[in-house]
């Protein structure tokens, strides 16, 4: 086991979730067998090799700084599960 | 006359003959629906109305005599990650249950301005994790040729409606296999393209250095004039390519004389269904006969490919997946603080798999962990392309299979994940490398499911793998099958 439960409530707060006690060990087997398995690219020589994020050989896409109509206001709070005078409301974060 | 068993461009050439209207056709395909969606739940929606208005001002059109393009009034599908406009698009997850965007995916804009009819959204694993339809929230799709059976996924409600019937065409996307592997599934014609090739924009993200855009199609035909209607530069989408969009449909000739076709000894498995291998074999012999020079390669970081895919995937799944707080938009459970709210929301609101995947992807990014897995899977994704720009020196198209195995029986391996993310040795690799690979049936197992070959080309080379595609189609008729469902 590479995994400890107090990883995986270490990784569930990173990822905001909770993670109830009688689903955590199965939780833990799953992603531990995964681990286990991605040991294999251990095996690979890596040495001198550069990371690939992308497939693309792009870098900054640029465009001209045109003011252009966007998203309308309204439109754009149209899912919001809550809203106030065009904004998003949240729970209180500032005491 | 069976308008449910003919492909785009055989209804397209009925319309232009005027032999039948698009209200005839759209009609015919909601009865399909409405007769078979209960066995294979390929729709999370369905537009009924919507659809017939837009076929009818297709009839408007032709009767006043304009000129129609390919897909006007041909009735297709979309899968429920591509963003509608006023329409629902759930990702068959409980978070998005209500979202209702407040615009179109590019792709869908062209679609539009190709007069095409939308017959509804398909079902898909949540956000598009998984290769069975099983992880939708919304209830698992079911293989119209044996419903006890898996569509594969994550496009299986794309690839189900289209083997079924229920659909002429339909979208899909592909970030590991979700298009080429519920094709190869149900038997369909899935096209995923180039890394770059078609817009993302308005593609609900789960890996963005992956995720692409594609059709599935009765045959390869509509592949090519589906792909020339939806390719091309797009402003909203700063990873999507400017290389010049060929005419697809000019790929449409037979010819395989001389083409140099490679067989990657490493995707044939341990393991491997021997109804999959004798199919594979078949369709090399084929080529061979039709002319086509078969060379023996090797991409020898294929048995890494897995891991280190599904480590990018999770990761680029964890960030992107981070914007599902209950704030902005999707599902909100409230809670004491702004914390708790997000995570009761998301505790709540997402399923087991996509959970695994956000934990997965964020323990690999954590410190500590991040040279040990993020950066090493990085690393090896770039040696897996560099196999393929090896073998692309010696040969113009890869041949393999889609996946080890056909179809397999709902809920035999969906409790074990590890055993689900092996399944996709076959797919993966090329998603790293960004390729464009076209899958389609070549032959049926002794069970009587469909199963698929995929010809991988090299990048923005989709004319070449369209063209040997279309050869090999044209000696066989077991494409030309659908399923007939009722319930």
């Amino acid at each position: 086991m590479k995994l400890t439960e107090k990883d995986v409530d270490n990784v569930a707060v990173l990822s905001r979730l909770s993670i109830p006690q009688e689903e955590k060990a199965k939780y833990m087997k799953q992603i531990d067998d995964f681990l286990e398995y991605g040991d294999v690219l251990q095996q690979v020589d890596t040495q001198g090799v550069e990371p690939m994020a992308h497939i693309l050989p792009l870098k900054n896409v640029f465009r001209p700084d045109e003011v252009k109509p966007s998203l309308d206001r309204k439109l754009a709070l149209s899912n919001a599960p809550e809203q106030e005078d065009g904004y998003f409301v949240v729970p209180q974060i500032i005491e | 006359m069976d308008l449910h068993k003919k492909s785009a461009h055989e209804l397209h050439d009925l319309l232009v003959r005027k032999e039948i209207k698009a209200a005839e056709i759209t009609d015919n395909y909601l009865k399909c629906i409405e007769k078979a969606q209960l066995a294979i739940n390929a729709y999370t929606t369905v537009l009924a109305e919507k659809a017939k208005e837009q076929a009818v001002a297709v009839d408007e059109k032709i009767a006043q005599g304009e000129k129609i393009g390919f897909l006007a009034g041909i009735p297709g599908a979309i899968k429920d990650n591509i963003c509608t406009l006023g329409i629902k698009t759930t990702c068959s997850s409980k978070i998005l249950a209500d979202f209702v965007p407040p615009y179109d995916a590019s792709v869908v804009k062209k679609l539009k301005d190709a007069s095409a009819v939308f017959l509804g959204k398909t079902n898909l694993d949540e956000f598009a994790m998984g290769g069975s339809t099983e992880t939708s929230a919304f209830g698992t799709t079911h293989n119209p040729w044996n419903t006890n059976y898996v569509p594969g996924g994550s496009s299986g409600g794309s690839a189900a409606a289209v083997a079924a019937g229920m659909a002429a065409w339909s979208l899909g996307s592909d970030t590991g296999g979700s298009i080429r592997q519920p094709a190869s599934y149900c038997g369909v014609v899935g096209l995923k393209p180039t890394y770059g090739r078609v817009s993302r924009y308005g593609l609900i993200a789960y890996a963005s250095s992956l995720d692409q855009i594609g059709p599935l199609t009765r045959d390869v035909e509509d592949s090519a004039h589906l792909l020339n209607i939806i390719a091309g530069h797009d402003a909203m989408d700063s990873t999507c390519a400017s290389e010049a969009v060929p005419d697809y449909t000019k790929s449409l000739v037979e010819d395989v004389k001389g083409l140099k076709i490679g067989l990657p000894a490493e995707y044939f498995v341990d393991g491997m269904d021997e109804d999959v291998k004798a199919a594979i074999d078949k369709a090399v012999s084929d080529y061979r006969s039709l002319g086509a020079e078969i060379v023996d390669i090797s991409l020898p970081h294929t048995k890494y490919a897995i891991a280190s895919y599904y480590l990018i995937a999770c990761a680029e799944a964890a960030t992107n997946l981070s914007r599902y707080d209950g704030v902005s938009y999707g599902a909100r459970v409230e809670g004491d603080d702004i914390i708790s709210m997000m995570t009761n929301t998301r505790t709540q609101k997402f399923g087991a798999e996509v959970k695994r995947r956000i934990m997965i992807g964020n323990y690999a990014l954590s410190e500590g962990y991040y040279d040990a897995y993020y950066l090493k899977a990085l690393k090896v994704r770039r040696l897996i392309k560099e196999d393929y720009d090896k073998a692309f020196e010696k040969v113009d198209v890869i041949l393999a299979p889609v996946a080890p195995t056909p179809a397999y029986e709902i809920g035999s391996i969906i409790s074990d994940p590890l055993q689900m993310y092996l399944q996709d040795i076959c797919t993966v690799p090329l998603n790293l490398a960004g390729l464009p690979a076209i899958s389609l049936r070549c032959g049926t197992s002794k069970g009587g499911l469909p199963i698929g070959m995929q010809l991988i080309g090299k990048a923005f080379d989709e004319p070449t793998i369209i063209k040997a595609a279309y050869t090999y189609e044209q000696g066989k008729d077991f494409y030309k099958e659908v399923a007939e469902v009722s319930k």
